[in-house]
């Protein structure tokens, strides 16, 4: 077969099947389930046909997968498809991921009553987010960004009959419009600049003339950071990713944590060429800041899904702070590792809330390790490559972020520090609590190991998180992104291994046999601010609340006096008025009429004959 | 004296304005009547008179057709009074207020 038609296969077929399923297979949940993981499956190994035969060769020039699609005015948006080592390593990614997930959700969902819905969404939504992966020009991007919005809002508000689960999906999506707009009118801006939207065209354009964008750079760089920011829930927009945890457990390991979360991330790389210095250091900050104060937040949480999204803001903070820092390389080492554990590590906690009928409370767990071996081990696995523990994948490409950090911005550099070391005390936390302290409820004694439908992939997964350090996956980053200018690997290494110790350390000693949180009793104020995520939730309640009230106040007032009173009945009101004088004239009298009359004529006569 | 233009437009001017009061004085539909026929009388007197004064006739057949007009106007006009009077008894233009709302 023509390799031509590969990536169209790899797009189209989970759509395909979502279609397919929506259309004749709702009542029949096996064969749902089976042509979505087919199709998944059958993308995976097309993507790796496709990365097998072009990983070798020099790549096709890119133009020749496009297709003329809209054309307006000197506007010409083609459907495209943009294959580099960047989109063939995320193919891979999104479609691994996505297949052990896919295979998971077959056991995670078996007694749902949206079965056939669920996986429907779960199609459209990897048939999207592959959409912005293949993506080739920002419209198409654009279209296939909004689409993962759709489907995520579709899996967040899965269970809708649950206020909280349709409350978060309107969440989600309300806070990703507000990125989204950014996003649009830096699209907008780029376009009306430079005259092209194609990624190739606009980056030979920059390359030919660096200065081509003029004083529009950074604005432009900083609303298509706008997207990124809701996309991969930055500060200030971070405040959806927790809630979105209502959504079912694979979909929180898929959608929240493994890719359409990274879709921010691997924008900023696909784009780097348009960020200027300026927007890269505001970039940077940003992703430091949100990895730093969602590092402080997770250690209060007592519900297991949200430390992990917690966790994932984070290491999401992590990645766009490499981007800014000049690394997109390591950003997307760090993103691909990251994909691999932090699934694992949600299908690990699918597992446990599986196995405790829907508990996700780490404070009613306890002991698991005996119960859950095979979900134990692995979200062990998983939890040492997030602290950065050798030789597993995340050590490696936290170590090249830290190292980055070091070489670039010695402030970050304490920040990242100081965040690996939260992110071993919270991720410890959790596992002392959860797995091996002592049982905290009944739940425990009839908790069992899921089937091997759902223990497979957490394997699978396990596996790729051991080994993703050791193929080559940065090299290959490196060779389309260039090579990150990286500081001294020996002090990065040393500082974060000692971050690992000291969270480690401190986590043993606070709840390796703790029956409930030390931390409230020895400071009560501190532990409710970072249990209430800094009232940030609050806060903007407040804020939006406030606002609308304002413009609100000001519409009524505008409403009842300009429109209702001044335009209304004013018009009304002088009508009445000029018609009640008018009337005075009307006395019916015969004789008042011809007086008036005459008095016309005369009128009329002095000013005619004047 | 010598009578000229003048004068006789001065009487068609008054014999104007005094049938124009009458028709706007008076209460009674009668005179106000009248009042209408010297004013269309006064305005007959100035066509003659500038019919004589610049030897053009075209005035003065004017007038014969004012004359036959008025004359069917004033047939139609007092048998309109009349019909007004039986109707309402009354031919004074205080109680023929029905226009006004």
């Amino acid at each position: 077969m023509n390799i031509h038609a590969l990536p169209w296969f790899i797009l189209f077929l989970p759509l395909a099947a979502a279609v397919a399923i929506t259309f004749f297979t709702q009542r029949n949940k096996t064969a749902s389930a089976a042509l979505s993981i087919a199709a998944v499956i059958t993308s995976f190994a097309l993507s790796v046909v496709l990365f097998v035969k072009l990983s070798g060769e020099t790549l096709p020039n890119p133009e020749t997968f496009n297709l003329p699609w809209l054309h307006v005015g000197n506007l010409y948006v083609d459907f495209g498809i943009k294959l580099d080592q960047l989109s063939l390593l995320m193919l891979l990614v999104v479609t691994g991921v996505g297949s052990a997930i896919h295979i998971y959700s077959f056991g995670y969902m078996h007694d749902d009553r949206g079965f056939s819905r669920y996986f429907a969404a779960l199609g459209l939504f990897t048939f999207s987010m592959l959409g912005i992966v293949l993506a080739a020009n920002f419209v198409q991007m654009f279209i296939f960004w909004e689409l993962v919005g759709v489907s995520s809002y579709l899996l967040i508000g899965h269970w809708y009959e649950r206020p909280s689960a349709a409350e978060a999906c309107k969440k989600a999506f309300l806070t990703n419009r507000v990125g989204d707009f950014g996003f649009l009118l830096g699209i907008l801006l780029v376009w009306s600049t430079l005259g092209s939207i194609n990624f190739g065209t606009l980056d030979d354009m920059l390359k030919d003339n660096p200065a081509a964008l003029g004083t529009a750079a950074t604005a432009a760089g900083l609303l298509l950071f706008c997207g990124c920011v809701g996309k991969s829930a930055q500060f200030p927009l971070h405040v959806w990713l927790p809630d979105a945890m209502e959504g079912p457990t694979p979909v929180s390991a898929l959608i929240h944590a493994a890719t359409m979360v990274a879709a921010g991330v691997y924008m900023l790389c696909r784009v780097f060429f348009l960020f200027t210095p300026d927007a890269l250091s505001v970039i940077a900050w940003i992703g430091g800041g949100t990895a730093l104060l969602a590092a402080l937040m997770a250690v209060q949480q007592s519900d297991i899904k949200r430390i992990l999204a917690y966790s994932t803001l984070s290491q999401l903070g992590y990645m766009v702070m490499a981007v800014g820092l000049g690394g997109p390389a390591s950003a997307m080492y760090h993103l691909t590792t990251h994909a691999f554990f932090k699934a694992l590590l949600f299908l690990g906690a699918g597992s446990v809330i599986h196995a405790l009928h829907h508990e996700q409370d780490i404070w009613k767990m306890g002991g698991l390790k005996a119960k859950l071996p095979i979900t134990f081990w692995t979200f062990l696995v998983a939890t040492l490559a997030l602290c950065g523990v050798p030789p597993l994948s995340g050590y490696f490409s936290k170590d090249e972020i830290l190292a980055l950090a070091l070489g670039k911005n010695q402030a970050l550099f304490a920040v990242a520090a100081f965040v690996a070391l939260l992110t071993t005390f919270y991720m410890f936390r959790l596992v002392f609590v959860a797995f091996t302290g002592p049982a905290k409820s009944q739940a425990r004694d009839h908790a069992h190991e899921s089937p091997a439908v759902m223990t497979w992939p957490l394997i699978f997964l396990a596996v790729l998180t051991v080994v993703a350090g050791f193929i080559g996956i940065d090299e290959r980053y490196a060779d389309v992104l260039g090579k990150p200018a990286l500081g001294n690997h020996n002090v990065a290494v040393i500082f974060g291994l000692s971050a690992f110790l000291i969270g480690l350390f401190a986590a043993w000693k606070l709840y390796a046999n703790a029956l409930s949180d030390p931390i409230p009793a020895a400071s009560s104020r501190l532990a409710s601010l970072l249990r209430n995520k800094f009232y940030f939730d609050e806060l903007y309640a407040k804020i939006i609340a406030c606002t609308q009230e304002a413009l609100a106040t000001a519409a009524d007032w505008f409403d009842r006096w300009i429109i209702a009173d001044l335009a209304v009945r004013g018009a009304h009101g002088t009508t009445e008025l000029t018609g009640r004088a008018l009337r005075l004239l009307q006395t019916g009298n015969l004789q008042t009429y011809a007086f008036l009359f005459v008095t016309g004529v005369v009128v009329l006569l002095y000013v005619v004959l004047r | 004296m010598n009578i000229g233009l003048e004068q006789y437009l001065i009487v068609s001017g008054l014999l104007f304005c005094f049938g124009l009061l009458g028709v706007v004085v008076r209460r009674n539909l009668l005179i106000m009547y009248m009042g209408l026929e010297l004013m269309l009388n006064a305005a007959n007197l100035a066509l003659v008179a500038f019919s004589r004064f610049n030897n053009n006739l075209d005035g003065q057949l004017m007038v014969f057709f004012i004359i036959t007009v008025a004359a069917a106007e004033v047939a139609v006009g007092l048998a309109l009074i009349v019909a007004l009077y039986r109707k309402r008894r009354s031919a004074h233009v205080e109680d023929l207020t029905t226009l006004k709302l």
